[in-house]
């Protein structure tokens, strides 16, 4: 009975058990769901991967949100930074129909992503030197920065013709694995690396359980908060990469739409309070998978993607009222007086028989 | 002589009104530039228009307005904007409910989705930003589960409301929906300054400890604080439906945006406490007036609007904070006794 | 009993794990300025906050006027006669001088509020309390002093009975002070009974008819201020018998200090927090800040550690002058500080004990220079072997352990960056005797052994005095006196705090 306690009191319990039920269902009801094939180009290919692919920007920003939240912030802003990073690769590389590029890929990729970490640093000042409360902060972003987006683009949809684009969202040829995978590997990788060779993970937590200890501690607080910001700017930047080459375009309106809803819904899925602290970045790598096959299971269902939200908003508050402690407060009390009614009843049929 | 003028400038700035006289001389100054710019601006139906096209936004940001007052957001109203369009172009064209009833209905939602919404914040401590957010997707996608396309309102009686004309002194004309949007500042001002309601958010935007342990109902008047805001945002998404005259999913998106701009724009402080209904009014005012400029001009896209106004807001938020360090350090001098603040809490 | 306004007798209170208030007898008369004393966690808050309804009582009866009462919250206690003017002016600065001390029961007309009224009454009350004062303007433009006299007018008109003043003076000057006594007397002569707490000896002796002793959440007793001589007051409030003054010096037992002045504060002061201090510690030598609440040891040592910067003075740290802006600053020139208050200042509740031990050490070695987790362990289980820290595995959550462990952590915390002065601010309050021993006896090794200064700040006479080479008295925000070697007794420390006329 204790190991099964340990098991589910993991944090990463909630979010395997969410993607293992989602599977469970595609399983059942979608055909060759599990089914896997080598196509001609050398490729794997099926329903699997396909979701991997797909949440691929997803578990990125995820990453960057981690960070934010364990901070006691947020970052309602990644959806339009992502499509400020879009705007800024397709229209360095531009739209020529001839298919050559006019800024080399490389440098245009950089400044896209550059473009997301100034994003973010933007953010980060706001919140860290200015204490500004993170919503507003990033709510001015969240709406100014698909206008600077729209800007960049002119108000068009700039699709890109230069064949090496389509290779971060799809794949480089000769790989058997699309390039997104290797590019969120990339990522978890380098976070991984950050927690192991640097302090900044033990400084995030800190700030976030009780910043005002941290500050005695000498930790610099603000320049922590600064840099999570950031990082959720890059994170965002890499995302709108792999968004805009997925559709050979850049779409001010589109892009990243939602998205930060999403990345919330991992991170809080993946065991981290949303008030902040502890963080889990294994469990919103698993977050963000489940909540990816949660939209494509529901697309195989029928529902459409600008309806998905109401689902993805009830996940929210449930999943809110867990982390909360009054309501757990409530839980457990309705749970005694439950058990002490069980006793009592017990104990009077146990009177009765003597 | 400098001594003078630097104590005239502090006391301006800790003028509570400080903010809403900055927002003034902009519009005022903003409608200057648009009058020396175009010669249309002069027209006095220019500056009706400007109430006609965000009466909406005009009640809206009186909703939003509330919540910030108390310290807290709420991000949901462009989605209940949305929402409200389409449940009453459903009712109005596919069934026989009278228009009546079906903007009553509408209303009513509104009421009882703002009161879940502070329940929740309010009974389990959730933040306002993360519920109303979840509340924000909740509303625009139970729109898009409605209809994903537009859904025109051709119902008679309806359209005959959305294009009556209401004269003013002869120099021009406003719509119904500019008369509601008055209405709606007028008692939302009267609520605030002269009932014990208005007077309590203030109290608990200012200080909530201090709020209640002066005994002054908290809890109920968050709730409350949360129905009224979501009650704003059903009467602005019926207001709105006479301006685009359908239900479409894309209705009101960034409003809220608009809103919380606006508000603060016009003096509300993000931290709570402070506000001025007249104040969130020219912060409309000012928006309308930078979209006005820009149709004018022809060829700047919308999408300016919300830039310029996201700088404004930005501005505007760095100002509030700069006032309120320099606040704390000209007046009362800080507590000898560096003590925790255990304001107390009560059941 | 003549003219017994309140009685509260055998008060209880009890909250997890502690025991708050324990069997407390205490009566207001009419027209009685009372005052209720005792050190931090004697008591005296909670006792107030079950009289006005902000905690319930575990046991006991409270007796207003001769009828029982049970007021469930604050507004229950207004509506009984009873009213606070907290510590924390509780007023809501953003709102108008009027409004605040009529919100909540505002006059009407035609059902709008009447401004017109409120104001004129507003003015009337303050005119009777002698504040001549703008009414329409928001309390935000106002000094303390001033917020404290609208808070009492708000208090005196809500309700009539019994007036609570917490520690009502602490913001202000000598003449603000005089005024608002002037106002207190005329209260107690229209018949209030008036509850005054403060820690300010002079301002008890000068305004109050009796005052009752709390230590430890038990009742010391209650006694006539014109029967009690100051330095007996301090005796009963840090529990020290004075007619038991045989402090076992066991002098050779403490540290010697060398001629090595480490830190030298020269007429240091920060407007608002400290008025002057001037003070030169030695290596090897342990200093006490000895005073009582309120008289400045925690901010002198938070000016030290640059949680806050001096705006007077300068401090020298082995004779060169030092900008000390941030706990960094300090940090680097090897201080060490243990806070007051561990659990807002000092533990981060939700991280391992280990990762709590070795956090000042990382912050001191930047983000990007790692200490291995081999060299994390290793100093995780070198400092809960040297204090013997009861944890299950240095992986515990901080948050688990009891208090005396949590503060071996937070003093583990400093001990590995290895300072040359260590700071400890209450290091033994809240903490069972056992480990109060041991905390004691390390600040003495550190300084006999290591050679490192020490500066120990504690509420209880019996371990200064045990444990400190001198002692620095500080009353009102300022020094006023060094007491060293053979000087050092109980005796001479409260006698030192207590001022001239003891």
């Amino acid at each position: 009975m204790g190991k099964l306690k340990g098991l589910t009191s993991s944090s990463l319990f909630l979010p395997l058990v969410a993607l293992a039920a989602l599977l469970l269902f595609n399983i059942i009801f979608v055909d060759g769901f599990l089914h896997i094939e080598m196509t001609e180009d050398g490729m794997l290919y099926g329903r699997l991967i396909d979701i991997l692919n797909r949440s691929s920007s997803l578990i990125i920003l995820s990453l960057g949100m981690t960070f934010v939240i364990a901070t006691s912030g947020i970052d309602i802003s990644v959806g339009a930074v992502v499509a400020i990073s879009s705007a800024v690769v397709c229209t360095l590389i531009g739209g020529r129909s001839d298919g050559a590029a006019e800024t080399p890929m490389v440098l245009a990729m950089l400044a896209a992503v550059g473009a997301g970490v100034l994003c973010g640093a933007w953010n980060g000042i706001l919140v860290a030197k200015f204490k500004i409360q993170a919503v507003v902060a990033t709510l001015i972003l969240m709406t100014a920065g698909r206008g600077v987006a729209q800007l960049m683009t002119s108000g068009q949809i700039i699709t890109v013709y230069y064949k090496p684009f389509s290779y971060i969202g799809g794949s480089i040829p000769g790989n058997v694995l699309p390039t997104t995978i290797f590019i969120v590997v990339a990522m978890v990788l380098l976070v991984a690396f950050l927690m192991k060779k640097t302090s900044i993970g033990l400084f995030v937590q800190s700030v976030g359980i009780n910043p005002t200890a941290s500050r005695f501690a000498g930790i610099n607080v603000t320049m922590v908060i600064f840099l999570v910001y950031a990082f959720s700017g890059l994170c965002a930047g890499v995302s709108g990469l792999i968004e805009s080459s997925l559709i050979r375009a850049a779409d001010a309106n589109n892009a990243g739409l939602n998205m930060e809803m999403d990345a919330i819904l991992a991170v809080a899925l993946g065991g981290t309070l949303l008030s902040g602290g502890k963080f889990y970045i294994g469990g919103s790598v698993i977050g963000a998978i489940t909540i990816q096959t949660l939209t494509t299971t529901m697309y195989a269902i029928g529902i459409a993607s600008d309806q998905l939200p109401v689902i993805k908003a009830i996940a929210v508050i449930i999943l809110c009222l867990i982390q909360s402690k009054r309501f757990q407060a409530m839980f457990n009390e309705w749970k005694n007086r439950r058990n002490s009614h069980k006793d009592l009843s017990m104990a009077e049929k146990a009177v009765d028989k003597v | 002589m400098n001594r003078k003028i630097k104590k005239l400038m502090n006391e301006a700035i800790a003028s509570q009104y400080f903010s809403f006289f900055v927002t003034v001389i902009l519009f005022i100054v903003l409608y200057g530039v648009g009058i020396m710019t175009y010669k249309g601006f002069v027209r006095p139906q220019v500056f009706f228009n400007l109430f006609i096209d965000n009466a909406s936004l005009i009640i809206v940001t009186v909703g939003v307005t509330f919540t910030l007052l108390i310290g807290g957001i709420d991000l949901s109203v462009g989605a209940v904007v949305a929402l409200c369009c389409m449940i009453l172009a459903v009712l109005l064209e596919h069934t026989a409910i009278p228009f009546v009833l079906a903007v009553i209905g509408v209303l009513l939602l509104g009421i009882v989705f703002g009161a879940i919404q502070g329940y929740l914040i309010t009974a389990f401590n959730m933040q306002p930003f993360i519920i109303t957010l979840a509340g924000m997707f909740f509303c625009r996608g139970l729109t898009a589960v409605i209809s994903r396309e537009t859904i025109s309102i051709t119902n008679p009686m309806y359209v005959a409301i959305a294009s009556e004309r209401i004269d003013v002194f002869g120099l021009g004309f406003v719509s119904i929906g500019a008369g509601v949007a008055l209405v709606t500042l007028i008692i939302a001002a009267i609520l605030l300054k002269y009932t014990k309601i208005g007077r309590t958010i203030f109290a608990i935007g200012g200080n909530e400890g201090s709020a209640s342990l002066m005994g002054l109902p908290v809890f109920k008047t968050k709730v409350l604080v949360y129905t009224i805001s979501g009650f704003c945002a059903a009467l602005g998404g019926v207001v709105y439906s006479w301006i685009m005259l359908s239900g479409y999913p894309l209705h009101g998106l960034g409003m809220e945006m608009d809103a919380i701009a606006s508000s603060v724009i016009g003096g509300t402080l993000l931290t709570g406490g402070v506000g001025f209904i007249p104040g969130t009014l020219f912060g409309v005012l000012i928006q309308g007036v930078i979209l006005t400029f820009i149709t004018f001009q022809g060829t700047l896209s919308a999408w300016w609007t919300k830039i310029v106004v996201g700088a404004l807001l930005c501005i505007f938020i760095i100002m509030q904070a700069l006032i309120t360090e320099r606040k704390s350090k000209i007046s009362s001098k800080s507590s000898m006794q560096v003590t925790e603040n255990k304001a107390a809490e009560t059941k | 009993m003549e003219n017994v306004l309140l009685e509260m007798r055998q008060i209880n209170k009890i909250f997890p794990g502690v025991r708050a208030l324990s069997k407390i007898d205490f009566t207001l008369r009419n027209g009685e300025i009372h005052s209720l004393m005792g050190e931090n966690g004697a008591g005296k808050s909670t006792l107030v906050k079950v009289l006005t309804g902000v905690y319930q009582r575990d046991g006991g009866a409270i007796k207003l006027e001769g009828k029982e009462i049970s007021p469930h919250t604050p507004k229950e206690a207004q509506e009984c006669g009873i009213s606070t003017v907290y510590q924390e002016v509780n007023l809501c600065l953003n709102l108008t001088v009027a409004e605040n001390i009529f919100i909540g029961r505002e006059p009407k007309k035609h059902g709008f509020i009447d401004w017109k009224l409120i104001n004129m009454r507003a003015e009337e009350l303050l005119k009777k309390l002698n504040v001549d004062i703008d009414v329409t303007k928001t309390l935000d433009h106002y000094s303390v002093a001033i917020q404290q006299m609208i808070a009492i007018a708000r208090a005196v008109d809500v309700s009539a009975k019994i007036l609570i003043l917490d520690e009502p003076t602490s913001s202000l000057d000598e003449q603000e002070t005089q005024r608002l006594f002037k106002i207190i007397r005329q209260l107690k002569k229209q018949g209030m009974g008036i509850i005054f707490i403060s820690h300010f000896l002079e301002q008890i002796y000068d305004l109050c008819d009796r005052v009752t002793v709390l230590r430890n959440g038990e009742l010391v007793g209650t006694y006539d201020v014109a029967a009690l001589p100051k330095v007996e007051l301090i005796a009963r409030m840090v529990g020290k018998d004075l007619s038991d003054v045989k402090d076992f010096g066991k002098k050779e037992e403490k540290s010697i200090p060398s001629e090595d002045v480490f830190l030298e504060a020269d007429h240091i002061g920060c407007t608002g927090l400290l008025m002057n201090m001037d003070v030169k510690i030695h290596k090897g030598e342990v200093m006490g800040f000895a005073g009582l609440l309120g008289s400045g040891r925690t901010e002198t040592a938070e000016l030290l550690f640059g949680i806050y910067s001096i705006t007077k003075g300068q401090i020298l740290i082995n004779g060169k002058k030092l900008n000390i802006k941030e706990p960094m600053a300090a940090m680097r020139k090897k201080i060490a500080f243990c806070p007051e208050n561990r659990k807002l200042q000092g533990i981060i509740g939700d991280l391992s004990v280990r990762e709590n031990i070795i956090l000042a050490m990382q912050a001191k070695d930047g983000m990007f220079c790692h200490i291995p987790y081999k060299e994390q362990v290793r100093l995780a289980d070198e400092s809960i072997k040297l204090l013997n820290i009861k944890v299950s595995s240095r992986e515990q959550l901080m948050k688990n352990l009891s208090g005396g462990n949590q503060q071996k952590v937070i003093i583990a915390r400093w001990l590995v960056t290895n300072p040359d002065l260590l700071i400890l601010d209450e290091p033994t309050r809240g903490i069972d005797v056992g480990t109060k021993n041991e905390i004691q006896k390390m600040a003495i090794h550190l300084a006999k052994e290591k050679g490192m200064a020490i500066v120990f700040i504690s509420g209880e006479m019996d371990e200064m005095v045990r444990t400190c080479t001198k002692l620095v008295v500080l009353r009102d925000r300022k020094k006023v006196a060094e007491i060293e070697n053979d000087d050092i007794s109980s005796e001479n420390v409260m006698r030192a705090i207590a001022g001239g006329d003891a």
